[in-house]
């Protein structure tokens, strides 16, 4: 018999409480468990209204982010032994609106996602005939790292910037622009530019640098929002001194 | 008592969402926040360094008398209190940006990115450098 550990997981089911409320399972403390593996436990075996979000068991979907013990965590990343004896306090992701349980409300980043356009912009498509857009491998690590973001939101609910100020554009939204700006094959710094420069974007950030730390996949956000501020002042101070080529870049 | 909270104007096709507001004492939750907190208010004390040159040069602009009233100025237990803390908090405003530096300076030499520790420690070479310049230039 595997020995066991608590669960304190914070309840809200808004169609009988006003609040979220606490409650205790107890669940089997397995060396191999992670904090989602004793979440299915509870909801298998002990309590099935229990709802949270998970998908792929291993890092990729971003869909498990809660806060463990204070700390934003991809429960399927953070294992029940490492906080033996327990108990272990499962709460929904800080700094989002809360639905049900576990499950929080990320509309809010799926807009301002958009706004930075993610994806690759052209100004002129090359004829297919001409291949594939080749790269170097050095042209590729320009921006690799922020291609791993998983959109997990752990760097938002560690970033007191956007829980004092939910306009501000966030961490996860800059590195992915970042992602496309770094892209030898992108032309879209320029309508980048406008979202990312402006108090909400880049400006908002003051470099607590919280959100790089939590980073389950070691993107550092908060690197590129500062690059991205050098970017963004260069760009200006060429526009101050040369208002001729504005426009160009 | 019943309170606002324990009825939830809740239906199916109106969720109510909970939201937390964030408490005044926020930045007490998270060691990273106390020193993010600590590294933001370490620029009143920068301000102040500056004040502080500011008077010894207008000080040294008036006369000898101006200077000698300056310096006793300088010497109360006071002034030397808040400028001892001042320096702390100078250096550890100048030291957490140092190694804040490799995040938002990025290098590429032969298309390797250059290692943090080297733009950290570039940066930390300047400062002995050129506040040794400084200090043989007052002090020879």
């Amino acid at each position: 018999m595997a020995e066991k550990i608590t669960l304190q997981v914070v309840r809200y089911r808004p169609e009988q409480e006003g609040r979220p409320t606490i409650q205790e399972y107890e669940v089997p403390c397995h060396k191999e468990w992670v904090v989602l593996d004793g979440l299915n436990y509870v909801k298998d075996h002990l309590d099935g209204g229990l709802s949270f979000r998970w998908s792929c068991r291993m890092g990729i979907c971003g869909s498990c982010g809660m806060t463990v013990n204070g700390e934003p965590k991809l429960t399927c990343a953070t294992f029940l032994a490492d906080y033996a004896p327990g108990p272990i306090r499962v709460e929904p992701l800080a700094n989002f609106p809360v639905i049900r349980d576990l499950i929080v409300e990320i509309g809010d980043f799926m807009r301002k996602l958009v706004e930075v356009k993610p994806w690759l912009v052209r100004q002129e498509e090359q004829p297919l005939a001409k291949g594939e857009y080749r790269q170097t491998p050095e042209q590729l690590e320009e921006y690799k790292q922020y291609s791993m973001c998983i959109n997990c939101l752990l760097c938002y609910a560690a970033c007191p910037i956007y829980g004092l100020d939910p306009t501000f554009i966030g961490p996860a939204a800059i590195a992915l622009a970042q992602r496309y700006n770094y892209d030898s094959r992108d032309e879209g710094q320029r309508q980048r530019l406008d979202v990312l420069s402006q108090h909400e974007g880049i400006w908002g950030c003051t470099f607590v640098g919280e959100c790089t730390k939590v980073c389950p996949k070691n993107v550092d956000p908060a690197g590129a929002i500062q690059r991205y501020k050098l970017t963004a002042a260069v760009d200006w101070l060429k526009g101050f001194f040369m208002p001729w080529g504005k426009g160009k870049a | 008592m019943a309170t606002i909270h324990d009825k939830p104007s809740y239906t199916e096709f109106h969720p109510r969402w909970y939201r937390t507001r964030m408490s005044t004492y926020w930045w007490l939750g998270r060691s990273g926040y106390v020193l993010f907190i600590l590294r933001e208010l370490s620029s009143v004390f920068i301000a102040w360094f500056v004040i502080f040159l500011l008077m010894l040069i207008h000080a040294v602009s008036q006369d000898q008398e101006a200077y000698n009233q300056f310096l006793k100025w300088s010497a109360h237990p006071i002034v030397v209190t808040v400028n001892v803390i001042s320096l702390v908090m100078v250096v550890y405003h100048a030291a957490t940006w140092f190694n804040l530096a490799p995040q938002a300076m990025v290098v590429r030499l032969k298309g390797k990115r250059v290692p943090g520790l080297y733009i950290a420690g570039g940066n930390y070479a300047a400062w002995v450098v050129i506040s040794a310049l400084v200090a043989w230039l007052l002090l020879r």
